[in-house]
């Protein structure tokens, strides 16, 4: 019985502290799928009698909402995969050399504002007449992205066992060889979980789009932005661009959850 | 005892050196052979963010309006800010919005980690609903926050109502606008505290605990005694991260309030934010960035001594 009440206890405790994070996207789904009547109703419904499916419609077909769907996977695709290849075999280099402290000028990073980036590197797109370009966005994301990919893989490969690879060098294997064949492939969860988190911070990034970003470049962070300050406020319309903007970082989360809460702590343990 | 882990972490100093100093001659591979690997991160480290820190520091010395030809003032920037009152406000704005948004989130997150740290049923599933708000797209979720704080069709002030409590004006009134947007912040990084603070509990082994329970310690008193002083160095890291990052929020500030209403939410983030990208200044945004920077560092600063002060070390602290 006692065991019983305990089991209760723990149920509700859960409830309790998983409820604000999952009501809060509820409400979110919910404010997307109403008649803009039932937006402004009150009390607040929260199951519509009718499902107005009209709002995501709406923000699809809009012309510039595909536009700024794919600069934003430009712009976050990019930084990513240059992120990748320069900051795996640094990560590597970094840990085989136990150069930590070398690690910790990338630290600046982490602690300095993105904002204060912007304006050295504004005015030096601006006079490479980069700006009206996406080259400036993938550039500066780098500034977020390669961090994440060097602190991750410096963890990864400071704990996988160099035995493997001294045996390669006594096989008479070059250092790229044994990256390239020993290393790397014990490294591939560490790389997995460099990939998703600076995916998911670059795509969620807004400082750097709403100074670079022209009416052309805009990514999706600032394009739902703008939606605030331009359009009358219409809410349904307006939740249905913020779930579709974030909804692909919600899925990612819930799949590689195990791998972005490894990737997460380590990060930020070390 | 602080003698004895020093002496400990030089001899394991020691013991390493000479082992990596064994397998360098072994094979003769110097770390320096391991340059190739580093050499093209480092380029882009400088020129994304080395050199702007260089050119930020010349900028702060410099008269520049974007469009005019920049002059060399010296420290008159610097000198500015003392007398610049929208400077100061923020500087104010800042700091209570960071006190706030460490002491939340370390608090409800020390309590989810408590929580998570019981064997559950469907556990990681839970956890994957709780981590939720710190991926989510931060502007995306403010908007929704916005529409929430509404005065008379947001849902908050409607639950305000099923409690029989008043409403608010939340982000709409200068004396609620802060806590309001610390309400965001702790909803959204809660779960990075509760994931560290996990770490630390899932790292205690269980013979503590299960002597505690036959000297039928309470539950409080066996978190106060046993788990708390094993999880201060993860308390630490949680509250050392959370005030680098609530130091610096812009995204939830900026989509939610504009600092706003009139500049009651301005932080030093956002009124950077207008000096560089309203205004043009880029001479006097450069000296801000400067003392910003010095800002956080110094805070890094004060955490880290009150941590030696308090003697929490690796093995648990002093109690």
């Amino acid at each position: 019985m006692r065991d019983f009440l305990n089991k209760l206890g723990l149920t509700f405790a859960f409830i309790v502290i998983v409820s604000p994070a999952v009501l809060f996207f509820l409400w979110m789904l919910s404010l997307s799928l109403k008649f803009e009547i039932d937006n402004a109703s009150y009390p607040p419904v929260f199951i519509p009698e009718r499902i107005n499916w009209g709002n995501y419609a709406a923000v699809i077909e809009s012309k510039r909402f595909m536009t700024y769907f794919f600069n934003t996977l430009i712009v976050t695709g990019s930084a990513t995969l240059f992120a990748l290849v320069i900051g795996v075999p640094a990560g590597y280099g970094i840990a085989r050399m136990r150069a930590r402290k070398s690690a910790i000028v990338i630290l600046i990073a982490r602690i300095t504002p993105g904002l204060s980036y912007l304006i050295p590197l504004f005015l030096l797109f601006q006079w490479l007449g980069l700006l009206g370009t996406l080259w400036p966005q993938i550039i500066i994301h780098l500034v977020v992205t390669v961090p994440i990919v060097i602190w991750i893989m410096i963890g990864y490969f400071e704990t996988t066992p160099m035995e493997l690879e001294e045996s390669a060098i006594i096989d008479g294997a070059t250092r790229w060889q044994v990256f390239r064949h020993v290393a790397l492939p014990i490294a591939r969860s560490g790389i997995a979980v460099a990939f998703i988190l600076s995916v998911i911070f670059s795509w969620n990034n807004f400082v750097f789009g709403i100074v670079l970003a022209g009416r052309e470049t805009r990514t999706l962070p600032v394009a739902v932005y703008n939606m605030i300050s331009f359009d009358q406020l219409s809410w349904g319309p307006l939740a249905a661009a913020a779930l579709i903007v974030t909804l692909p970082v919600l899925l990612l989360t819930m799949f590689a959850q195990r791998q972005i809460v490894a990737g997460l702590t380590a990060g930020a343990v070390k | 005892m602080s003698e004895l882990t020093a002496g400990k972490a030089v001899a394991k100093t020691t013991a390493t050196v000479a082992a990596e100093a064994a397998t360098a001659q072994k094979n003769e591979w110097r770390p320096i052979s391991y340059w190739p690997f580093v050499i093209p991160a480092m380029i882009v480290v400088m020129a994304v963010i080395i050199f702007p820190w260089v050119y930020t520091i010349w900028m702060s010395l410099h008269e520049w309006k974007v469009g005019q030809a920049p002059t060399f003032v010296g420290f008159a920037n610097y000198l500015r800010l003392p007398s610049d009152a929208r400077f100061v406000e923020s500087v104010g704005h800042t700091l209570v919005y960071t006190a706030l948004s460490v002491a939340l989130p370390l608090i409800l997150g020390t309590l989810a980690a408590v929580i998570f740290n019981n064997k559950f049923p469907l556990r990681g599933f839970f956890r994957g609903l709780f981590i939720l708000p710190m991926m989510a797209t931060p502007v995306a979720i403010a908007l929704v926050w916005t529409m929430m704080f509404h005065p008379q069709l947001g849902v908050l002030n409607y639950l305000l109502s099923l409690f029989g409590l008043p409403p608010s004006l939340w982000v709409f009134h200068p004396a609620t606008a802060i806590p309001s947007l610390v309400l965001v912040e702790t909803w959204q990084w809660t779960p990075l505290v509760m994931l560290i603070v996990l770490g630390g509990l899932s790292a205690i082994p269980t013979e503590p605990y299960e002597s505690a329970q036959i000297d039928g310690a309470t539950p409080w008193q066996t978190f106060r005694y046993i788990s708390l002083p094993m999880i201060m160095p993860f308390l630490f890291i949680a509250a050392m991260i959370r005030m680098i990052d609530a130091v610096k929020s812009f995204d939830i500030i900026f989509a939610i309030t504009q600092g706003g209403p009139g500049s009651a939410s301005e932080t030093i983030n956002l009124y950077l934010y207008s000096v560089a990208f309203v205004y043009y200044d880029v001479g006097y945004a450069s000296a801000i960035v400067v003392v910003f920077f010095a800002l956080i560092v110094a805070l890094a600063g004060a955490l880290l001594h009150l941590r030696q002060r308090t003697h929490w070390n690796e093995a648990g602290g002093s109690a």
